[in-house]
């Protein structure tokens, strides 16, 4: 097999696989997206509820020893 | 034919708060607390932790007793699991599992154990709290592990499987990095990147080695097999960061599970070649958010790390097809791997965001971004940083991951129960059923070895050297509701 072949193979085996598994995914995915970008956007307004009160002292002080 | 990969992860997570601002009193804190608190823990002896440990004797039961009696920041749990503390940081080092999924299943057991640590230390002193976090570097220069191991057949020679492995190793960040702002070591402040794929990369020095603290090494070669040493390895794997996506952690196992049993079964040939450089390209990698960035390979080709994974991936399905991927899973489960890291790999590609339900590097990425927007923030802003840390914090109503909410495989009732049963099909089962229904009358555990107290000066080892054994199959009958410690002896024989 040469280089070219394998190459081509490689290439249907990978759009193959995307086109017979994966297609009957998009609408599920862009779903997905959508609740992602909602969610995003209602911790983005929530955040700063949530975020330690002294954001500058909060990380200079969070040191840790190495581990392992 | 492949051997069967069993698995597992260990974590060290960060830890601050508590009563004194020493960390290895909060992590003794949070070990201790949460074994108090459960009456089914014993002490694990690491005394005995290596496979020749030959024996029993007096001297050891010598070293093991002052540990029963000073704190106990060493213990095996029900599940098989080992919870202690290593240097200064709690550390949970799951059972040892017989698939990807079951490995994500107790690691998700080792989260929830530490939120239960958390509560429980933190009755003793609420003024001032213990706080974990599931991360992997403090942001000043300090790391600290999420460890991988996986079985690996003996006589497949140790620099074959490191120059197979070590293109997925550099690469696979992209799916598994749980991002951060900026750099940590003199190498990365070279390329000054305002934010890395993965909290771990940039700590790599060398290609192989056994330091795990210093000078650390992309493949460690510590040789601790707890296990028959004639026929098994444990590669253990310290490149990784700690994920709280479950995806992520599926395809982290799932992925690095498949390719082990392909040089086990097929030999280095068939992986792409490695990176003439591969400490340069972890470094360079990590640094490249475009994903498109190439690196030098041995065969004078240039790849990226996606064309890494892309070509690994396809030589995972190829492998598949033509074998099973029996020594990693069961069919369905492998092609339910195949479907999330290829899904994960396309959107990647073609539009990351898409990717931000399962890539933690891209979530956090999304949300600073965001919050840097909607405040105009400075580039070093504290806040940014903040959210960076808090986005591995632990505590539910704090955790930024968390309240982002990463696609689920497992949910809590699933999780709950791992946190106090077993895995079924590993010699886990056997040491989480002696923790269960024995722990009174254990002398000393270790993850291939149990000692009972017979009383009266009688002891009865039990050697574990194979990890596929004791399971659910093979020793549920010891562990009915009639049967009783001297039954479980006479059984076994020993």
């Amino acid at each position: 097999m040469t280089m070219s072949d394998q190459e081509h193979q490689r290439k249907s085996q990978t759009e193959g696989h995307r086109n017979d598994e994966l297609s009957a995914d998009v609408t599920l995915d862009s779903d997905k997206a959508n609740k992602l970008k909602a969610d995003l956007d209602e911790l983005l307004s929530e955040i700063d509820g949530v975020l330690e009160e002294n954001a500058e002292e909060f990380v200079k002080s969070y040191v840790q020893k190495g581990g392992e | 034919m492949a051997i069967a990969k069993i698995l597992g992860i260990e974590t060290e997570y960060g830890v601050t708060g508590g009563p004194s601002p020493d960390p290895i009193v909060s992590s003794g804190l949070l070990v201790h607390e949460y074994a108090s608190h459960s009456a089914r823990n014993v002490n694990w002896d690491s005394g005995l932790d290596h496979p020749w440990a030959e024996g029993f004797s007096a001297p050891l039961l010598t070293s093991f007793a002052p540990v029963v009696e000073t704190l106990n920041t060493n213990s095996v749990l029900a599940n098989g699991a080992r919870f202690y503390v290593d240097h200064a940081h709690p550390e949970y080092s799951s059972p040892e599992c017989r698939t990807p999924r079951e490995g994500l299943l107790y690691d998700l057991a080792g989260e929830e154990i530490l939120r239960q640590a958390m509560t429980a230390a933190n009755l003793l002193s609420p003024e001032s709290p213990i706080v974990v976090y599931k991360n992997n570097s403090d942001g000043k220069g300090n790391s600290y592990g999420c460890h991988e191991n996986y079985l690996v057949d003996r006589s497949l020679a140790f620099n074959v499987l490191v120059d197979a492995m070590i293109t997925h190793f550099v690469s696979r960040q992209i799916i598994t990095g749980t991002g951060k702002i900026g750099s940590e070591t003199l190498a990365m402040g070279k390329r000054n990147p305002l934010f890395q794929i993965s909290q771990r990369s940039e700590f790599f020095e060398e290609i192989t080695g056994i330091e795990t603290m210093l000078r650390r090494p992309i493949v460690n070669t510590r040789d601790e097999p707890h296990g028959d040493a004639t026929r098994f390895r444990r590669l253990h794997i310290i490149n990784g960061d700690a994920n709280q996506s479950q995806v992520s952690t599926l395809v982290k196992l799932g992925a690095t599970s498949l390719l082990l049993a392909i040089v086990e079964d097929w030999g280095i040939e068939v992986f792409p070649a490695a990176p003439t450089n591969p400490v340069e390209a972890i470094h360079f990698f990590s640094s490249d958010l475009t994903l498109r960035g190439r690196v030098d390979c041995r065969d004078g080709a240039r790849r990226s790390a996606w064309d890494f994974q892309n070509e690994l991936w396809i030589l995972a399905r190829r492998y598949v097809d033509h074998e099973g991927g029996g020594a990693t899973a069961p069919p369905d489960e492998v092609e339910e791997i195949l479907v999330a890291w290829r899904t994960v790999l396309d959107d990647l590609l073609d539009q990351p965001e898409r990717a931000a339900d399962r890539v933690e590097w891209i979530a956090k990425r999304l949300l600073l971004q965001r919050y840097q927007d909607k405040f105009s923030l400075a580039d070093g802003d504290a806040r940014l940083r903040a959210i960076d840390l808090q986005f591995h914090d632990l505590r539910p109503q704090k955790s930024l991951a968390q309240r982002l909410g990463f696609q689920e495989i497992f949910a809590l009732p699933d999780v709950n129960r791992a946190v106090t049963e077993p895995p079924s099909n590993t010699r886990a089962y056997f040491r989480g059923k002696c923790v269960t229904h024995y722990s009174d009358r254990i002398a000393l555990v270790n993850w291939d070895l149990v000692i009972f107290d017979l009383g009266g000066g009688h002891f009865a080892r039990i050697p574990m050297a194979d990890p596929t054994r004791g399971t659910e199959a093979l020793t549920s009958d010891l562990f009915t509701a009639t049967s009783n410690l001297n039954g479980l002896i006479d059984q076994l024989g020993v």
